[in-house]
């Protein structure tokens, strides 16, 4: 596919209601061959990509394929009570979030592994939600990472708020302080939230105060079992014209282009000149979650028809094309990828059974005699069973 | 100490939170230029700035959420929703987002974030305007429900609710606003979460909240004419709730009303009814009685006085307590 300057930068092209959204054009600098393109205003944010930031690059890929790949299998065995895959969304994660600085904040939803783990959120604490043993699983602070939100869309308006309050915060900058030292705030959901009207009220209070934020959707085809064209009939970048902001329509499977577009939107909001809109149209490869069976509501034709435009295999061809990569380098990757695995895998058996009592501490920040009336009986409870078994209160 | 209504005691409670905290903001539909449908923020943009005191666009979800996300911030956030019936688009956030944060964080986050709904009918108003949608709220755990019957309480309560790390929803008793009374602005304030005996009796309790307290007192003074001796507990925190102050008056007069303006189905006087059952039954002279809204949509204006307890529906109970 032939890109031209500028090409997805949607915003002010008047769409027809019911235009096919596949046929809108998308910001592409690899394409699904593994050739590169010049775009005269992204090509600029993946200047200084070289060829050891790609090999980064494709190994975080990987690992993040790899390490979904670990997760379903320990959910079929039983390990966990569910998984929600990633699989064919690695460029959209991995490009968006490492154009992240480590002062902004991230709201995912609950499958961004992949912008987890360049946020350097540890691979096996994002199985904790899944095992039954946290409703959190790390800590948002350390890594300015946010819990995933199973609440579709509710993250977004969260999101909103934070970048409000940045503003506040960064006030009395100018947009050069704020470009260089300001913060800026990460919202993630899919082309299923999309329809919330948290979505909806977000992008009209960050529109109204001109919030620091990038609402990064990633387009995957599929809310569960329902396709696409049920949530919108114009391709959902093209909505940030109504709100009066940018939006950018982006190959999603393409880790360059995302990578660039997020750096870009990033800089706009920091400075200060409001919110952006990213459109990463990618393809959900696997399941929604475990407990999801594809074959009920989708051709097998089309999972195959996206299946050469794999994100990880895209940039692979071109690291062996260019010379960046060679076997030592995958095999390399394979093999760290494979011990990563085992590494999560026997971590998952390590997590310490919760208490119920940690689950009374935490509703409140202060005291509150209910809780310490229901515990203090629960507590109570629970000793009576301790010389029958071991196991605490049944 | 100054004599002001309820109304301009939050103001007066608002402006000082705006002063001694800097990092406390108000947001709403309205509350700046106009100063709120009720004016309680009157003045407050203007003193203030745009940044504190924030005219929001007219969406309760993206007022509380956007708030939650202020709060991660390290913000301190008051959200004002008009009114009672409108705040249910907000309620998603605040019920799975605002509520849980903390327990889902494991104590890492805390959202203090303060929401301030005014509640309750007797103002003639339409539809959606009068509701008492407390009990809703109260049975989610993670929230704090607070509602001030007085000046004193009003200028108070809302600067704890802002001090409060937990999130709290301050149902402000809207027929209310303009009930004089005197504010120490200097005297330590109450706790927020505790109740108040406001009348001393020793014959029946009854136990009221926000807009029902002058009534409750209006009733024990008519009930004093006939030589009975009523003692008045302004609850005034409906998530906690005191329940040491209600049992102790329950074990003083071996009687109890409880009246809130919001249906007695599933409502608050039915849980307090049943933790008076379960630690001062051997104290009961009668079953505990609830005088509360019916089972309906809060009915229309013209008969919204047959709807409300009022004094006589709380003497009526009262003879059920001592004829029984």
């Amino acid at each position: 596919m032939a890109t031209t300057s500028q090409a997805g930068a949607v915003t002010d092209v008047p769409q027809a209601p019911g235009a096919a959204a596949a046929d809108e054009p998308l910001i592409q600098l690899l394409d699904e061959h593994g050739e590169l393109h010049a775009d005269e205003k992204f090509s600029a944010y993946v200047e200084d990509v070289d060829a050891e930031q790609l090999r980064g690059i494709y190994r975080d890929m990987a690992l993040t394929r790899r390490f979904d790949v670990e997760a379903t299998a320990l959910q079929r065995q039983g390990q966990l009570a569910l998984w929600v895959p990633c699989r064919g969304q690695e460029a959209a994660q991995i490009g968006s979030g490492r154009a992240t600085r480590p002062g902004d904040y991230i709201f995912p939803t609950y499958r961004e592994h992949g912008v987890a783990w360049t946020r350097q959120v540890d691979f096996a604490e994002m199985l904790r939600i899944f095992r039954g043993v946290s409703n959190g699983g790390w800590d948002p602070r350390e890594n300015n990472f946010h819990m995933y939100t199973m609440v579709l869309a509710a993250q977004v308006p969260h999101a909103t708020g934070y970048a409000m309050g940045i503003n506040h915060d960064q006030a009395d900058w100018d947009a050069e302080r704020r470009a260089a030292e300001g913060d800026a705030v990460v919202a993630y959901f899919g082309d299923g939230a999309s329809s919330e009207g948290d979505v909806h009220e977000s992008m009209v209070f960050a529109a109204s105060f001109d919030a620091p934020i990038v609402f990064f959707c990633q387009n995957n085809q599929w809310a569960i079992s329902v396709p696409f064209e049920v949530q919108s009939k114009v391709p959902l970048a093209t909505r940030a014209a109504g709100y009066g902001f940018e939006g950018l329509r982006v190959d999603g499977n393409d880790v360059l282009a995302c990578l660039a577009a997020t750096r870009y939107a990033l800089e706009h909001a920091r400075r200060g000149d409001g919110p952006v809109f990213i459109e990463a149209v990618t393809y959900r490869m696997s399941a929604h979650t475990t407990a999801d069976d594809p074959t009920k509501y989708r051709a097998s034709a089309e999972e195959q028809e996206w299946e050469p435009k794999d994100p990880v295999a895209r940039l692979e061809t071109y690291l062996r094309a260019s010379g960046a990569g060679d076997d030592a380098f995958f095999e390399q990757v394979a093999a760290d990828a494979d011990e990563m695995a085992a590494g999560v895998r026997a971590k998952a058996f390590t997590f310490p059974d919760p208490v119920l009592e940690d689950s009374f501490n935490n509703v409140y920040a202060e005291a509150h005699p209910l809780i310490r009336e229901e515990s203090e009986w629960f507590r109570q409870y629970d000793a009576g069973f301790a010389d029958n078994h071991t196991g605490g209160a049944r | 100490m100054t004599t002001m209504t309820i109304a301009k005691a939050i103001n007066a409670g608002l402006r000082r939170s705006l002063e001694s905290d800097e990092k406390s903001l108000l947001i709403g539909e309205d509350i700046g230029r106009l100063g709120g449908v009720y004016r309680i923020t009157d003045g407050l943009m203007a003193d203030f700035g745009t940044r504190r005191v924030i005219d929001s666009p007219l969406a309760e979800s993206g007022i509380i959420g956007t708030c939650i996300g202020m709060a991660l911030r390290g913000y301190r956030p008051v959200a004002e929703i008009q009114f009672d019936g409108f705040v249910f688009p907000g309620f998603n956030q605040i019920t799975t987002q605002l509520a849980k944060m903390r327990a889902r964080s494991e104590g890492r986050l805390t959202v203090p974030v303060v929401v301030r709904i005014p509640y309750g009918g007797g103002i003639g108003s339409i539809e959606h305007h009068s509701e008492s949608p407390e009990a809703l709220f109260a049975h989610t755990a993670g929230l704090r429900i607070i509602t001030p019957s007085n000046a004193q309480d009003a200028y108070w309560m809302i600067q704890q609710a802002i001090e409060c790390d937990d999130p709290v929803i301050v149902f402000e008793p809207k027929r209310r606003y303009w009930l004089k009374g005197e504010v120490d602005t200097e005297r330590p304030a109450l706790d927020p979460f505790k109740a108040q005996v406001v009348r001393e009796g020793h014959h029946a309790t009854i136990v009221a909240y926000g807009p029902l307290v002058p009534v409750a007192l209006a009733a024990a003074d008519a009930a004093e004419e006939d030589g009975y001796s009523v003692e008045v507990v302004d609850l005034r925190s409906i998530s906690p709730i005191d329940f040491d102050t209600v049992i102790a008056s329950v074990e003083k007069t071996g009687r109890l009303i409880v009246t809130h303006e919001a249906p007695t189905f599933g409502g608050i006087g039915g849980e307090i009814a049943s933790r008076v059952s379960e630690r001062a039954f051997l104290s009961l002279e009668a079953p505990v009685l609830r005088v509360g809204g019916f089972h309906m949509p809060y009915p229309v204006a013209k008969v919204e006085e047959d709807y409300l307890p009022g004094i006589d529906k709380l003497l009526e109970a009262l003879d059920r307590l001592f004829t029984y």
